[in-house]
């Protein structure tokens, strides 16, 4: 141990796997602290003004104080790039825009800015008054009810943790042939953040709902009125109407004023600028859950309503977004979660799945939201394949990709969760690889 | 001890009690006017289904000059417009049945067009034509995927009827994958 203290060297006890892993406590033991290594000299200053040599922004006075914050203007690559994939034909007969995928390689911990939330809408993001908003609840109910946004403030409210996700996130791992494409285009249709609200449960109950009830039917406010059905258990178990994203009220891509929260189920089904919930007995059947959002199985039967979601993880760093420039020792993490409950343990290979060590687990861990995973590594100069996988407390273990299309094929679109590999080169280049 | 217990649970409830009746109620009532303004929902069955007819042969024209924009006619094969949505192709050149996600083959429900282009078509103006007018949309449509003869009329009566050749080809994965679609563990 005293070695460790004063000086950076690995031996063969700290390895875990032959791929170079080490073991997850190296990280947090007084090894690494290199900042002893990396004292400063102060430069000796001369006769003249005492501040020379400084820089402007320590000679003059800073910019203003401001309503609300912005980033430093050097943060110019931490954004959502709007990645056309189309051409500009498309796009133009698409009118808007409608995704934008979180920049994951430069987002660190588990809360997504609220700015570099993913956007998905499917006929834009509507400028909702939200004085002439409301939400509706009615159908097989006693008491058909309205709540406006000062009537949702009333309520008590809860705060959680919870990541959304599209079903379509990592659709272009269910290819054939590796992609190109970056860790953001890959997988950033994936962000976590608090959201505040109100259980629908304490509406359904103010509302009066049938004992017949079994599904609710969500309908957004937006151009082309998204609707969803959700089943009605979810509906009183953890859903929630969503007013606030990390402490201020949800953006408008977020669905302001409100929206719906299914944690831990498909992106889609948490219809943003809620305006109204029918309770029923059975599910509408809305092109979004029978025309999309199924998935074609080898037998041509599709599935429907896969609602709530794998346990799944991605390593974030590195990744294609970067090049190891030299041999020596990196931190690997990334994002593990499970639509269930929370994440029991995460796996990390170095060797393309041959052998296997355990991260750590930054916590607090909660349930249906990212949690952070990291191990040390130690390239030396090799080829190099690695990948995550993630188990939550269900004992569910992320497939690998042979694995998942064994049981699926490769006709569906969404819900792809296996395994993912990043393939390091002896050059330090880093690509998508499948392995 | 008992004795003590039973207190405590009778405090308890009394306690709750006082919670219930004091439980925050915020909810004005909702008015028709307010539940039709905001729910647009039409239900397989055909609940919800609007008064109004409409025809194939108007919702050929119709489709022409609302559609035709972004979506090809069945005898044409734009890339881009295939891109945006391909809505026929029923057989392929084999005559297998193309599974590829179109209405006539992958489509289990009539209704859903009907709910699904009233909501949000023409793109750049949803809502825009009358109840009539999405019923013929919606006739064509099923006409030129191989459903229904060019003299059917569709409306609330007739539309829930029209039995999708893909009606049984869909499996519930809700609360659970079935097993056979589960993978590895």
């Amino acid at each position: 141990m005293s070695k460790k203290k004063n000086s950076l060297v690995i031996d063969a006890t700290d390895h875990t796997t032959k791929g170079g892993l080490l073991n997850r406590r190296l990280f947090l033991s007084s090894a690494i602290a290199t900042s002893a290594a990396l004292a400063t000299t102060r430069a000796a200053y001369g006769q003249g003004v005492v501040g020379e040599g400084q820089e402007d922004w320590v000679l003059f006075p800073g910019s203003d104080a401001l309503e609300y914050s912005n980033r430093s203007r050097f943060e110019v690559d931490s954004v959502k790039r709007l990645l056309p994939n189309d051409s500009q034909e498309f796009l133009d007969l698409r009118l808007t825009k409608f995704v934008a995928r979180t920049p994951l390689d430069h987002l660190m911990g588990t809360i997504t800015p609220n700015g570099l939330h993913f956007e998905r809408s499917h006929q834009g993001i509507p400028d909702i008054d939200p004085n002439k908003h409301s939400l509706v609840i009615h159908g097989m109910v006693k008491n058909p009810l309205k709540f406006d946004i000062s009537a949702l403030e009333n309520y008590p409210t809860v705060s959680r943790n919870h990541y959304v996700e599209c079903s379509g996130n990592s659709a272009v791992l269910w290819e054939k042939n590796p992609t190109n494409q970056s860790l953001q285009e890959i997988h950033g249709l994936l962000s976590g953040s608090e959201w505040t609200g109100v259980l629908l449960s304490t509406l359904l109950d103010e509302c009066g709902i049938s004992p017949d009830a079994k599904w609710i039917i969500a309908e957004g406010a937006d151009n082309g009125m998204m609707t969803r059905s959700i089943p009605i258990d979810k509906a009183l178990d953890d859903t929630m109407i969503a007013i606030r994203q990390n402490g201020e009220r949800i953006r408008p891509s977020q669905g302001y004023p409100m929206r719906l929260l299914n944690p831990g189920f498909e992106g889609n089904t948490s219809v943003k600028w809620l305006r109204s919930i029918y309770v029923s007995d059975r599910p509408v059947m809305s092109v979004q859950e029978t025309a999309k959002y199924t998935d074609m199985m080898p037998d041509n039967k599709a599935l429907q309503f896969t609602l709530e979601q794998d346990v799944k993880s991605i390593i974030t760093r590195p990744s294609n977004a970067m090049s190891l420039k030299k041999h020596g020792l990196y931190e690997i993490t990334g994002l593990a979660w499970s639509g269930k409950g929370k994440i029991a343990k995460v796996e990390v290979s170095a060797d393309g799945g041959n052998t296997w060590a355990d991260a750590a687990l930054e916590g607090p861990i909660h349930s249906k939201m990212l949690t952070r995973f990291r191990v040390p590594w130690l390239w030396e100069g090799g080829s190099a394949i690695l990948q995550s996988r993630a188990i939550d407390e269900f004992g569910r273990i992320q497939p690998t990709r042979k694995e998942l299309i064994d049981a699926r094929g490769r006709n569906g679109i969404y819900h792809f969760h296996a395994v993912h590999s990043w393939g390091v080169a002896k050059s330090g280049k880093i690509k998508h690889v499948y392995a | 001890m008992y004795m003590h217990r039973a207190l405590i649970i009778v405090t308890l409830l009394m306690s709750t009690q006082i919670t219930t009746a004091q439980e925050s109620r915020f909810g004005v009532p909702a008015t028709q006017a307010d539940i039709d303004k905001s729910f647009w929902a039409v239900f397989p069955d055909g609940e919800f289904l609007p008064e109004g007819e409409g025809n194939v042969a108007e919702g050929r024209e119709l489709f022409e000059y609302n559609c035709n924009i972004c979506h090809n006619f069945p005898d044409e094969n734009d890339p881009v417009k295939n891109r945006i949505g391909k809505l026929f192709g029923v057989k392929d050149k084999r005559g297998k049945t193309n599974l590829k996600q179109t209405i006539g083959s992958y489509w289990p429900h009539s209704t859903t067009i009907f709910n699904y282009i009233r909501r949000a078509m023409p793109l750049v103006a949803p809502m825009s034509l009358s109840n009539s007018e999405y019923y013929s949309l919606t006739a064509y449509l099923l006409h030129e995927n191989g459903i229904i003869a060019e003299d059917y009329v569709i409306n609330k009566e007739t539309l829930p009827k029209v039995e999708m050749p893909n009606k049984d080809g869909f499996v519930n994965a809700y609360p659970e994958v079935p097993n056979k679609y589960k993978s590895g563990h």
